[in-house]
């Protein structure tokens, strides 16, 4: 095998409930803005958690990036998030939508849970009716897994891998590793990753039904979703997609594109429902492996990471997970670097977590700056036994970084982590020179 | 409803589908819609639940098999639309 390529991203796109495109939701970031609003739908079907919403974006201007012969009946919020979201991370990192020619050397790998719950729930009620006939071509796209991964290349002619992964709330981080591989094995030279999730009742019912949901703050949308804080009691489900283009380092220098940073590397493993480990919760001797794989994979010590973007999802589970990275890391509260989670802003946007918050990871590296951790402000005192207040943001704070790290971990015991470095100085030096 | 109006119809509902938008100038009689129009087999699905519901009228699979040119379809509906 030849040696390993270098990875890097050059274009970014996001469609988050705290902002649509990089500029509004870098924005968002700077002034530690919530998208997290009292949703009435919700309450007329009985949800015990009330608070959600979607990226502030209206169907109409959603639809407008479907192509018109798929357009009528459209209804998969998801797909569409992750079609803008991809195209414009593809359009950033200066490269051409609807190109005339097919590109072998680019390809897709791009996740989501579930294909669009809404439409899968349309077909059913279409077919007990007696109708099947009457659904339109645009039915199977819409409910296969891979959806948004092919409507993308109906966009971007792209001819090499072209898939979706899905691995529940670690899919978006897993397609970044997953892109990665195949660029620094050579087999490509350029990949579109990222994930996506729909948004409703119909994807967020079950999450609600298993009680994991934070039902306690429907009146302050605003302070319902609480990562690290000794109240936390559930999760916010949300909705959207995160993207990122990313390059092998030739590739990328070859055209002059802009580098944000680099993927230095990452691991994907599985607790094993056992040993603590179950549909729900993480085994936490496989979380500290993944950690301590994704680090040896990208080369780093763990005092080279100066912050970690954590899962983080406002459960119980929050000071366990903190646990694991010292743990896993060789972490005491001296030593504990500083750690966010994008949650307490947006909720948890479930298969698009990992995509959207590398894409925050990523503008916090280029503009060295930290979100905030709203809601904190009480930490739980299981989290202070393992890091300082002082490494704990409450608000958007300047911060001089190189080195994040970021995971996310899913139903079914399944964990990813990678390892993001700010772009080298020589190469900053060239883009800003 | 004259030939001339199912025809305006008919070009509205097969417009979206349409893939050589430049063939809509010569939308005629003897268009074809996969040659001419390059419409995407699959969409030829879309064409006929939406002719369905513009003109209240129901088509048999074997009857789309027979939808090749504007002609076939016009004729198809004017028969439909006399039996009604």
């Amino acid at each position: 095998m030849t040696n390993k390529q270098r990875v890097v991203v050059t274009g970014m796109g996001v469609v988050a409930p705290n902002g649509v495109g990089l500029q509004e939701f870098t924005q968002a970031l700077r002034q530690n803005k919530s998208g997290l609003r009292f949703d009435s739908e919700l309450k007329k079907f009985g949800f015990s958690c009330q608070v959600s919403g979607r990226p502030p974006i209206s169907n109409e201007d959603l639809w407008s990036v479907i192509p018109e012969s798929h357009r009528a009946a459209f209804n998969s919020t998801g797909i569409a998030y992750g079609l803008m979201a991809g195209l414009e991370a593809w359009r950033n990192a200066g490269l051409q939508v609807d190109p005339p020619t097919r590109d072998p050397d680019s390809g897709i790998v791009f996740g989501t849970g579930v294909s669009s719950v809404s439409k899968t729930r349309e077909v059913a009620y279409t077919i007990d009716e007696g109708k099947v006939r009457r659904l339109r071509s645009n039915t199977v796209p819409q409910t296969m897994s891979s959806g948004v991964a092919a409507y993308l290349s109906a966009r971007l002619h792209l001819g090499n891998w072209v898939s979706s992964n899905s691995s529940a709330c670690a899919t978006g981080t897993e397609s970044i590793l997953l892109a990665a591989r195949r660029i620094q094995s050579g087999q490509a030279k350029r990949m579109l990753a990222g994930a996506c999730s729909d948004a409703g009742p119909y994807i967020w019912g079950p999450f609600d039904a298993l009680r994991v949901l934070n039902r306690h703050h429907n009146d302050r949308a605003d302070e319902a979703s609480r990562p690290l804080a000794s109240d936390a009691s559930g999760f916010i489900p949300r909705s959207g997609a995160g993207a990122l283009v990313m390059e092998s380092l030739d590739t990328a220098k070859a055209r002059g594109a802009r580098i944000y940073g680099e993927i230095l590397g990452g691991a994907v493993n599985c607790g094993g429902q056992i040993n603590g480990g179950t549909m729900t919760a993480p085994n936490p001797q496989a979380v500290q492996e993944c950690i301590i794989g994704a680090v040896k994979d990208a080369g780093v010590i763990p005092s080279e990471i100066e912050l970690i973007n954590g899962h983080l999802t406002a459960t119980a589970m929050d000071a366990l997970e903190v646990q694991n990275w010292a743990r896993a890391l060789e972490y005491d509260r001296n030593t504990f670097p500083v750690i966010h989670s994008l949650k307490s802003l947006i909720g948890h946007t479930i298969a698009a977590a990992g995509a959207i918050e590398t894409v925050a990871s990523l503008i916090g590296l280029q503009n060295q700056f930290v979100f905030g951790n709203a809601n904190a402000d009480i930490l739980h005192p299981d989290v202070l036994e393992w890091v300082d207040k002082s490494q704990i943001p409450l608000k958007s704070l300047s911060f001089p970084h190189q080195t994040v790290i970021k995971a996310n971990f899913g139903f079914g015991d399944v964990n990813a982590c990678i390892v993001i470095r700010k772009n080298t100085s020589d190469e900053q030096k060239r883009n800003h020179g | 409803m004259n030939r001339k109006e199912i025809t305006d119809k008919l070009y509205n509902i097969a417009r979206p589908y349409v893939q050589q938008k430049e063939a809509l100038e010569d939308f005629s009689m003897d268009t074809d819609l996969l040659r001419d129009l390059k419409i995407n087999s699959a969409n030829l699905i879309d064409i006929v639940l939406d002719v369905e519901d513009e003109f209240g009228v129901s088509i048999e699979n074997a009857e789309m098999e027979l939808m090749i040119n504007v002609r076939s379809v016009v004729e198809l509906l004017e028969n439909k639309l006399d039996a009604k």
